[in-house]
């Protein structure tokens, strides 16, 4: 019969479709590592990772990724630094503080946050968050400092959103009841609303480092890009982070260098998935 | 098909099978050795019964007694719970369902009507329309006439002819369960499973659908599962009562009510549990 | 005095992140309207006139040919997983797992693989197509996961209604189940059209530089690359202003659009 004809042929075409995803995980895999990985051990993987000496233009050149590994974990653990503080207390702000009639504004003007192209976050960086640093604290502006401020602004709609809805899962009995002993509201949000919605608020806190470790333009647009080792104290000096060492170069390399650019991409994906299992392992514990 | 013709094939399948005190009894379903798991839990134990045409048998019993999952297994609507398994032999006018046969022509001859009002996000009309445009019915004539039919067949056509392309969800709770009995009625089936119809209703709504039940009988064979005894009595002509996934007894509505022979199933009418 | 202290970071950090955007929406647009001149608008960009129309038009492109591939691909994988796959079936598991990791994925590797394998590999080149079939595996995951959520918020007994007339499952799926899931869908597809919009990384290696319209194998920008440009060339500092208004004209609509549409299954 036609119809069961159709039935079968559809089931097919939809299996076919649910298995996409699974087909592009794959091939990202298989192209990234494949074009990365065996530069890696051209270079030597502990040279590559470990050493601090980027200079693709010397002769012979010399691939190593440290001061970008270094540069990425500076930029983000300063996004975290502002961002996570003013996401949660903003997040708590809305579920228990905003009156209704503010909540309405305020709530888009989150997803407004979230919905800027990062393109746009880093051209307000680079005309007014470098000028602001480069007068406030010295040095040129393009730091360590105004990626890590941009950034965080970037990650704040991630934190909020996600801590928001965890706050509000939280059952209100629980909230009724501190009131009940004698709690004021601050003391039961912050007492014993927060505490449970802790594994939300990791949540959203370790999706904000998955964010802010695989921005790449905005970065780019006021980090400075240099590819020096930088010490913490180094923060009004310039930084190149993972992404942007990719971005950068890509246009131009060739052979090995632009292996060793892939193998960079290598790393930052492996960051990410490292990320994602943490944070699938928290999702999980919520869950539970 | 038109109906005409599908009444006529219809007699010629109707099996005569017997004959009490003058009286033609004609079997519609047959059950013979029914037994139905949910995958380990076994829900229903050797059902095996006979269901008259152009009667109203009423199933009932206690919650989680297998009465809404025997209804579900004469148009086969368990085949959609995974690791639902039956096995046994259920005769639809003499031909196994569960042989070789399209389950949705068995649909078509066996419609439902279900415990909440489902109408379909839709107009009022294609509501009605849907299941003849199912099965390949596309003349807007042919389709208007069923729409009047079916409406007028659930007795609801009077509240309904003025506002055909509104929303099916702008009717009240008792108008939308009339529409899904129209709506079972547009593919002009055989039987109607009603299963607990008239639960999520208010009284006067729930006696408007009994007075309906009550007429469907000329023209159908219902099967009705209900968790409210007087609407049994007041409806059905035959019943059986089921406990635990066994049917216990089953015969005639007044005789179950006034004297039934089993302990449990008087202990269930006098109100001594469930 | 404890929980004041509280009170008073909780409005600060509120007051911080509404200043923030505030001030980033409220600078653009001073600075930038003055220069949304007709002259913006003109068909061909040239080094004298940094005309946005072109990439406004290869945006819309590169838009249409994205949702071409992912809505259907993203939409039937939804169909599959809620409507027809068994629970706890070993597909399920790993294509959600592996969605999952795509939404995770930054859009840098995206646009790395999308060169190695679209631009290098198939060798379309730098190219619309290119960059549109890696933003459409970019968006896959969100159009899977808003459609999945909004067919699993349609009710059973629409489809119990639909199979007891004697439909089939492929008519209950689209006549019935897909129409009461339709607005979820579309709030999910506008905000793909967003993150489509506010693209960067994904796309300059792949669709590439070009300011003309391209045919599908050729290459042009899209608006978020067009003021990439702009202003990483620093010569068009007024017209980069300009772009990011019509950029943020574009998300504030987008935004807008999608939460009518959300509105809109909430209320049923």
């Amino acid at each position: 019969m036609k119809r069961d004809y159709n039935e079968k042929i559809m089931r097919v075409v939809f299996m076919v479709s649910a298995l996409a995803a699974i087909l592009a995980v794959g091939l990202i895999c298989v192209f990234l590592f494949a074009g990365g990985v065996p530069a890696m051990f051209k270079i030597g993987i502990f040279k590559f990772l470990f050493g601090t000496d980027w200079s693709p233009g010397n002769t012979p050149p010399s691939f190593e990724i440290l001061p970008m590994i270094v540069g990425s974990v500076y930029v983000t653990a300063g996004a975290m630094l502002f961002g996570v503080p003013v996401g949660i207390f903003t997040a708590v702000f809305l579920t228990y503080v905003c009156p209704k009639k503010l909540y309405k504004i305020l709530k888009p003007a989150v997803d407004l946050l979230a919905g800027v192209p990062s393109v746009v976050y880093g051209f307000f960086g680079m005309v007014i968050i470098v000028p602001f640093v480069r007068n406030t604290f010295g040095g040129d502006g393009n730091s360590i400092l105004t990626a890590s401020l941009l950034l965080g602004m970037m990650i704040l709609p991630t934190i909020i959103g996600i801590t928001e809805s965890a706050l509000r899962a939280v059952p209100s009995e629980l909230y009724e009841g501190a009131v009940a002993l004698g709690a004021d509201r601050e003391r039961a949000v912050f007492g014993v609303m927060l505490p449970a919605a802790k594994s939300g608020v990791m949540a959203a806190i370790v999706l904000g480092i998955g964010r802010a470790i695989g921005e790449t333009m905005a970065i780019k647009m006021v980090a400075g890009n240099q590819t020096l080792l930088r010490m913490p104290g180094e923060f009004l000096k310039g930084v190149r982070t993972l992404t942007a060492n990719v971005v950068i170069e890509m246009g131009y390399a060739e052979g090995l260098h632009r292996e060793a650019l892939i193998a960079t991409g290598v790393v930052l994906f492996v960051f990410i998935l490292l990320i994602n299992l943490l944070f699938s392992v928290i999702n999980r514990k919520n869950a539970q | 098909m038109d109906s005409r013709s599908f009444a006529s094939l219809r007699m010629t399948r109707i099996k005569l099978i017997r004959f009490t005190a003058g009286e033609i009894y004609l079997e519609k379903f047959k059950l013979t050795g029914v037994d139905l798991w949910y995958n380990e839990f076994k829900a229903l134990h050797s059902i095996n019964m006979s269901i008259g045409a152009n009667e109203i048998t009423a199933f009932i019993g206690p919650s989680g007694c297998g009465k809404s999952t025997l209804l579900k297994t004469l148009n086969r609507m368990n085949d959609l719970v995974e690791g639902c398994k039956i096995t046994g032999e259920i005769l639809l006018d003499g031909r196994n369902i569960y042989g070789n046969i399209d389950v949705n022509l068995l649909r078509k001859r066996v419609g439902m009507v279900f415990q909440k009002p489902n109408p379909f996000p839709m107009s009022i009309y294609d509501n009605i329309a849907y299941g003849p445009r199912t099965h390949g019915i596309k003349s807007r004539l042919k389709l208007d006439e069923i729409v009047e039919n079916s409406l007028q067949g659930a007795a609801i056509w009077g509240e309904t002819k003025d506002r055909l392309w509104r929303s099916a969800l702008s009717l009240s709770g008792g108008q939308q369960q009339r529409l899904c009995i129209a709506r079972a009625l547009s593919v002009s089936p055989d039987v109607l499973l009603m299963d607990e119809p008239t639960s999520a209703l208010d009284p006067i709504s729930t006696s408007k659908i009994e007075d309906l039940v009550t007429e469907l009988k000329q023209k159908y064979t219902v099967v009705i599962v209900t968790h409210n005894m007087q609407q049994a009595t007041r409806v059905s002509d035959k019943t059986a009562f089921f406990l635990l996934g066994e049917m216990v007894e089953y015969g005639e509505t007044d005789r179950i009510f006034s004297m039934p022979k089993d302990k449990r199933c008087e202990d269930y009418i006098t109100g001594r549990f469930g | 005095m404890k929980s004041k202290i509280l009170l008073v970071i909780t409005w600060l950090s509120a007051a911080v992140t509404f200043s923030l955007l505030i001030f980033l929406i409220g600078y653009i647009l001073a600075r930038g309207i003055p220069y949304l001149k007709p002259s913006l608008f003109a068909l061909e960009y040239t080094t004298e006139n940094v005309s946005l129309l072109p990439a406004l038009i290869t945006t819309v492109m590169t838009v249409a040919l994205s949702l071409l591939i992912a809505v259907p691909v993203g939409v039937f994988s939804a169909i599959y997983l809620v409507e027809y796959a068994k629970r706890g079936s070993k597909i399920v598991k790993w294509v959600r797992a592996t969605a999952e990791t795509l939404s995770g994925i930054p859009s840098i590797i995206y646009g790395l693989f999308g060169w190695m394998f679209f631009v290098s590999f198939l060798g379309w080149g730098l190219s619309l197509l290119a960059g549109s079939c890696t933003l459409s595996i970019m968006i896959l995951p969100l159009i899977m996961r808003t459609t999945e959520e909004s067919l699993k918020s349609v009710p059973d007994i629409y489809r119990e209604g639909s199979f007891g007339l004697g439909a089939g499952r492929l008519r209950t799926v689209f006549r019935i189940v897909l129409p009461a899931a339709a607005p979820g869908i579309l709030a999910g597809v506008i905000l793909a059209i967003g993150r489509i919009v506010g693209e960067t990384a994904a796309l300059i290696f792949t669709a590439g530089t070009v300011a003309q319209v391209p045919g599908l194998l050729g290459s042009g920008r899209t608006l978020a690359i067009h003021m990439y440009a702009l202003s990483s060339e620093g010569l068009y500092t007024g017209q980069a202003y300009a772009t990011a208004v019509v950029l943020l004209a574009v998300v504030i609509g987008i935004n807008t659009l999608s939460a009518k549409a959300a509105k809109k299954i909430a209320k049923k």
